[in-house]
């Protein structure tokens, strides 16, 4: 169903065209790649048309036009339920904050795509579910937190369990969106540190999304939102 | 879709007291349309099961629900009276396998008195396998013995071997013209039936003739025995006397009691009984066998073909005109007439629970503002649209389904514990049932209005989260 070429760039976008329903075109980015393995920081003022941007990546959002090709395949030809599928097996995302579902625990929090999804759960291969999110856990430094609610956790602990979430049964990509921006610069480093280590581990493609140029240092690329979208210029001309 | 009903479940956990309140609201409404429900089969089966057992209640041509009004239920008058003889001829009437007769027009303190046989108590039944059974005592034999009904003993607190007065009328007010001069003994108490026999005391016809003697009225009744012989309607009585030996026995005769009237002397509940204690008898008159008129009496008949060929036949009798109705027909003629009133219980149960139901309507609705944010998380994750609105249509699935089942322990619960109570205060018994086929009907149907009122706030929730993606504008 979602053919997934390992040779294939993590993201490649080409005459990639998007715009809500009549309005102006927000995004036109005429070609946009990033190789597989690799820790991209994008970045760009509020209202450059990131979360749109990462809307199509992660095929919540459907391309008004050109290619969307994520790990080979192109999402812009798929129909929506394909587009859902695909996420679920292979990115994991991690939001800006409010990331979790507040009536579940933090193991129930990240253990939630496998429930939902076979595909996702198939990737964990013979490991237990439990196994799984419990390592995790540990690389996060949250084992001890799995019981916990939610709403019981600190901002920084969330912003963890959602890290935890994402990585847990090693999707090729994983994307945040600005994941550290309620956090004080203490927790940013460590949640950072952490999530680059596991990145790492797993050999994921990073696409991490952030207003905030000191972060820019810490990765392997850095690009600029403006720079590759055109919409973006014509609008501030 | 199990996590998703663990999901539905927990999220609803999450909020218990709007959980718990809608569901409460559910619980309840459904309560109430079934308590309607069950309370009308309950009364109808009370009702139309008033009277079992007796094929034909035969009275004086007259409408037929006050024929069955007044003589089951002891409400207004009765219709008029049957001649002695016209009983008399039915009774060995060969399609006939027993009659009851019923004199009725008399009552001791609100009480009525029927007047009629023991066969009353072998015959009457009620309700699907009723059978009037005494709780104490046995059946009136003399005509000064008198069984009571269950109510009427524990009202008045009489036991067996009380003398109870009989006043004149019904609903007559005590005191006034209370037949003192004939006191009955209480024999009998039957057990309860919560029918209006409950509320009825049962004295033998001889005992309604006596009473309705004037005082001093045994010293005629050797005179009544020697005049027999010259009365012109000799024959007839004659018969009543050898079907009434037991009258005879006593030689408990009657003196005239309305000298010179051609009509039967005795008239139960039609006029008072003039008491001429004085009085010397009209030599013409018959003391002893005249001729007594019954109220109505009930017909036990061999098969239906032959009920429906006999109450023709007595309908259309010429030498007395007669009405024959057959209970449960009439019986449920009569509740169909009080059908709006079911209707509009009916009506007002099902709106209460399209009031439950819209207030699980607008507490999940509300709840969604607030969850946008979760249901971007569920969609960032691989949930499809599909799958928020599978999740909200559980929740409102889960809802209604545990107010259901809520609604069934306190319906079925309720009624075990107030059925008592209810009996107690208005008498009215309701069976304990396990809810019906309507009543599962109801709660089917209230299953599938949950699920797609709960369509509305996931159709909602389905188009925020399309437009929304991955960003919700909070």
């Amino acid at each position: 169903m979602t053919l997934v070429s390992a040779g294939a760039p993590a993201i490649a976008c080409v005459d990639l065209r998007f715009a809500y329903a009549g309005g102006p075109l927000v995004l036109d980015v005429p070609d946009f790649a990033i190789a597989r393995g690799r820790t991209v920081f994008l970045h760009g003022p509020s209202g450059c048309g990131k979360t749109t941007l990462l809307g199509l990546l992660a095929g919540v959002l459907r391309a008004t036009g050109g290619r969307v090709q994520v790990l080979g395949s192109d999402l812009a030809t798929m129909r929506g339920g394909q587009r859902d599928a695909f996420r679920a097996a292979h990115i994991g995302y991690v939001f800006q904050q409010f990331n979790l579902i507040p009536y579940l625990s933090a193991f129930d929090n990240i253990a939630l795509p496998c429930r939902l999804d076979a595909g996702r759960r198939a990737r964990l291969g013979r490991t237990s579910l439990d196994a799984a999110v419990r390592e995790v856990a540990g690389q996060l430094d949250i084992a001890e937190l799995l019981d916990r609610r939610a709403t019981e956790l600190s901002v920084g602990q969330q912003q963890r369990v959602a890290a935890a979430r994402a990585l847990l049964g090693t999707p090729e990509l994983v994307i945040c969106d600005e994941p550290t921006s309620s956090l004080d610069a203490d927790r940013r480093e460590s949640f950072l540190e952490l999530l680059f280590a596991s990145v790492r581990r797993t050999q994921a493609t990073l696409l991490f999304v952030s207003h905030d140029p000191a972060l820019a240092s810490l990765f392997d690329e850095v690009r600029s939102l403006p720079a590759i979208n055109r919409a973006a210029r014509r609008e501030a001309a | 879709m199990r996590t998703l009903l663990a999901l539905a479940w927990r999220s609803l956990r999450n909020r218990p007291l709007t959980t718990v309140l809608t569901i409460a609201a559910v619980a309840l409404s459904l309560t109430l349309l079934l308590g309607v429900e069950q309370a009308r089969r309950g009364m109808r089966e009370s009702f139309t099961g008033t009277i079992r057992g007796t094929d034909l209640i035969v009275g004086a041509r007259g409408g037929t629900t006050q024929l069955l009004l007044g003589s089951v239920f002891g409400i207004g008058s009765p219709t008029g009276r049957v001649p002695w003889p016209v009983y008399q001829r039915y009774a060995s009437h060969p399609a006939i396998r027993w009659t009851v007769p019923l004199v009725i027009g008399d009552s001791h303190r609100g009480f009525r008195v029927l007047g009629t046989t023991a066969a009353i108590f072998e015959h009457w039944r009620f309700r699907s396998t009723g059978r009037l059974t005494f709780a104490q005592g046995r059946a009136m034999r003399g005509d000064a013995e008198v069984v009571l009904g269950s109510e009427v003993a524990a009202q008045l607190g009489y036991a067996i071997g009380a003398t109870v007065v009989v006043g004149h009328g019904l609903n007559a007010v005590a005191g006034l013209g209370d037949h003192e001069a004939h006191p009955f003994t209480v024999v009998g108490i039957l057990a309860r039936t919560f029918t209006p026999l409950d509320r009825a005391l049962f004295v033998t016809l001889d005992g309604i003739e006596a009473m309705h003697e004037p005082e001093g009225g045994e010293a005629h009744a050797g005179e009544a025995h020697a005049d027999e012989a010259h009365d012109e309607r000799a024959d007839s009585a004659t018969a009543i006397a050898d079907a009434h030996v037991h009258d005879a026995d006593t030689a408990r005769a009657a003196p005239p009691l309305m000298p010179g009237a051609p009509a039967p002397p005795v008239m139960p509940g039609a006029s008072p009984p003039p008491t001429m204690p004085g009085a010397p008898p009209a030599p013409a008159m018959r003391f002893t066998d005249e001729p007594r008129a019954l109220s109505a009496f009930l017909v036990g008949t061999r098969t239906r073909y032959e009920t429906l060929l006999l109450q023709r036949e007595i309908n259309q009798d010429r030498a007395e005109p007669l009405t024959a109705v057959v209970p449960g027909v009439t019986l449920a003629e009569l509740w169909r007439t009080l059908g709006t009133i079911e209707g509009g219980l009916r009506l007002v149960g099902v709106l209460t629970v399209v009031i439950g139901l819209l207030g699980m309507l607008v507490a999940l609705y509300s709840s969604l503002e607030a969850r946008r944010r979760e249901m971007a998380v569920l969609r960032a994750i691989g949930a499809r649209p599909a799958t928020i609105v599978a999740l909200l249509v559980f929740e409102s699935g889960v809802v209604t389904l545990v107010g259901c089942l809520a609604g069934l322990v306190l319906v079925v619960g309720g009624f075990a514990l107030a059925q008592p109570l209810i009996e107690a205060s208005t008498g009215v018994h309701l069976p304990l049932r396990w809810p019906g086929a309507t009543e599962w009907g109801y709660v089917a149907a209230t299953l599938v209005a949950g699920l797609l009122i709960g369509l509305v706030p996931a159709w909602r929730a389905y188009r925020a989260s399309l437009a929304d993606g991955l960003s919700p504008r909070l």
